[in-house]
């Protein structure tokens, strides 16, 4: 499995890519291949207020529908518009076409008490 | 291994020759009428099938060869409970004094009906261990929702229906249970399952408190384990003034052995269709039951079927308390006859071979794949077992390839990914009323698919090759639905779909 070692990463299979204040945020390439097939994608609306571990939407595959959690507090100031209907980008690319939230933090320090990519790879062995 | 190809079926509409007919019309007696005139301008494009009676006969018979269902094979679709329905419910549902007679007619004229549906009721509120049953919902989930209402009036009634916000679901329960809880307005939080595959009695601890309405919970669990902490489960939320319902899709593992309502449930819902041998798939329809004890009788949907104490039967529909209609009339009636002729033919006696053979198959079967898929918790199953294929997933090949390669050998795919706490599972429910020859046949089966899984993965990916259609493309199929079919002269012009 693919993970990336410049995210950090959820027990719940998200990831977070930090850039100043803003958090990106999608599922992992794990999360994917064991959901399978991804046929929809509910995202927030911008300007929704997060708490960490919230639900923030749900990914709906050919197995299963799950909910996304979010892994820092903050404000939805982006959602990825390529996922309406292109949900298989999820599949295709889960790190970066299929990217699924920008959260500007408003607790940045959150980020420190996610899993870095080790524990996180050890954590699927 | 049988590998005999099926053609194509041509849809009817392509068949057949223009003024071709398969009635013998006399000469018309009557005036004949100028439709254009009489009508306006008529379609002439419909292209409706013109064929002879033959033709049409041999068309729908050969379309049912390509069908499979229990009557044509081993259909071990688990949590499904794909049990053989014997044909003399059909028999008493076809009698003319049930099948001819209309919901709107007078009550006073249909007594043989109501009786029916009291002997259902009182047959059902003995087998389960309930003081009350209602016919009323007409389907599982409505059954489960019917249930949640009658406890929301429960605690509406004694003051705390503000107070009760949250209803508790372990995370192997069917996906029907939080939408009826949410249904119902209530906020749903998770239980998880030990390591043993029960629910986590600790957790529980934790999560139990007087703001909970209730606990769903489903026994035997959707592991096809039974719940050996029940009892202590139902006593901790009635400890706090919560509500147990009884998730009933399993009963077929405790038919005539135990009883819900002895566990400590406050209500349940059934699946006729599951457990009692009424029409189940395409439609069914179906039929869900419920069970509850005497405190949350008031508030039972109307009208209430009840017997007097002269022995007649009567309906009830003044009840103030009542959560009102759940469904136009009295359930699904015909369904109700059906199951009255199964139990009935079973009797008291004989029931309990419906959950001692439905038990034994299913753990006949956990026992002869053990070395091939082993199960997700090892210890004896009840009416299913769910097995893990994770251990071919290195060299490529899935729970849902294995079901698919299964298509070839002839059999229906058992139940895949369900409960999703197991990863890769495979959830085998055999029913009662398969022979130890197909149990071996398809567990002779599953063992060779498996040594196909580790010699040549390529054949179950490439499963089934020997249908009508081939692996079906599920992602597009719900992305790109596409439902309509457009005769062949049409297509060209016909708008793209999508």
């Amino acid at each position: 499995m693919n993970v990336p070692t410049d995210l950090k990463y959820t027990k719940s299979h998200e990831w977070v890519r930090v850039e100043g204040d803003i958090a990106t945020i999608g599922i992992t390439d794990h999360a994917q291949s064991e959901l399978g097939d991804i046929v929809f994608v509910d995202l927030p609306n911008v300007g929704r207020a997060l708490n960490a571990e919230e639900s923030f939407g749900t990914v709906e595959s050919v197995k299963t529908a799950s909910d996304l959690y979010s892994p820092v507090s903050g404000e939805v100031v982006e959602a990825n518009p390529a996922l309406s209907t292109q949900s298989e980008l999820v599949n295709t690319d889960p790190y970066l076409g299929g990217w699924m939230i920008k959260v500007r933090m408003s607790q940045p320090d959150q980020v420190a008490a996610l899993m870095d990519p080790a524990s996180y790879q050890a954590s699927l062995d | 291994m049988p590998m005999k190809q099926v053609p194509q079926p041509i849809s009817i509409f392509e068949k057949g020759s223009p003024g071709r007919m398969g009635a013998n019309l006399p000469e018309t007696d009557a005036p004949e009428v100028d439709l254009q005139a009489a009508l306006g301008d008529l379609r002439d494009d419909l292209h409706l099938p013109e064929l002879g009676e033959l033709e049409v006969l041999r068309h729908f018979t050969n379309l049912s060869h390509i069908n499979y269902g229990i009557e044509t094979g081993f259909y071990p679709l688990g949590s499904c409970t794909m049990k053989y329905n014997p044909k003399i419910n059909e028999a008493t549902a076809g009698l003319p004094g049930f099948r001819a007679i209309h919901p709107m007619q007078p009550v006073e004229t249909a007594p043989g009906a109501f009786e029916v549906l009291a002997q259902v009721q009182e047959i059902l509120c003995e087998v389960a261990g309930f003081d009350e049953i209602t016919l009323q919902p007409l389907a599982g989930a409505h059954g489960e929702l019917t249930c949640l209402m009658l406890i929301k009036a429960y605690h509406d009634s004694r003051g705390e229906g503000a107070q009760r916000k949250y209803v508790l679901i372990p995370d192997s329960a069917h996906g029907t249970n939080p939408a009826s809880a949410a249904a119902c307005g209530y906020e749903v939080k998770s239980v998880p399952t030990d390591a043993h595959g029960n629910t986590d009695l600790e957790a529980l601890r934790g999560m139990v408190n007087n703001e909970v309405a209730a606990l769903m919970i489903t026994n035997p669990s959707t592991l096809g384990l039974f719940e050996p902490n029940i009892k202590e489960i139902c006593d901790l939320l009635h400890s706090v003034g919560a509500q147990v319902f009884c998730d009933g899709a399993n009963m077929n593992a405790m038919v005539g052995t135990t009883r819900p309502g002895d566990h400590g449930f406050d209500c349940m819902h059934f699946n006729l269709h599951k457990t009692f041998s009424t029409p189940h798939g395409g439609g069914g329809p179906g039929c869900g039951a419920i069970g509850l004890m005497k405190h949350l009788e008031p508030f039972l949907p109307i009208p209430v079927i009840r017997r007097a104490s002269n022995g007649k039967v009567q309906l009830e529909t003044a009840r103030p308390l009542s959560i009102g209609r759940v469904s136009a009339f009295y359930g699904q009636f015909l369904m109700e006859v059906r199951a009255l002729t199964y139990l009935l033919a079973y009797g008291r006696q004989k029931m309990r071979n419906i959950s001692r053979f439905a038990v034994l198959n299913a753990n006949y079967v956990k026992a002869r794949l053990r070395d091939v898929l082993p199960a997700a918790h090892d210890r004896h199953c009840m009416h299913e077992c769910v097995l893990t294929a994770t251990r071919y997933k290195k060299g490529g090949v899935r729970a849902l390839d294995i079901s698919k390669r299964l298509i070839d050998y002839g059999f229906h795919p058992p139940t895949n990914y369900f409960p999703l706490i197991v990863p890769e599972a495979i959830m085998i429910e055999p029913t009662e009323t398969e022979t130890k020859e197909t149990l071996d046949a398809f567990c002779d089966a599953m063992i060779a698919i498996c040594k196909e899984a580790e010699e040549s993965p390529e054949l179950l990916h490439g499963a089934p090759s020997t249908q009508i259609v081939g692996r079906l493309d599920e992602a597009a199929a719900v992305k790109n639905l596409d439902v309509r079919w457009i005769h062949p002269s049409r297509r060209e012009k016909a708008p793209v779909s999508g």
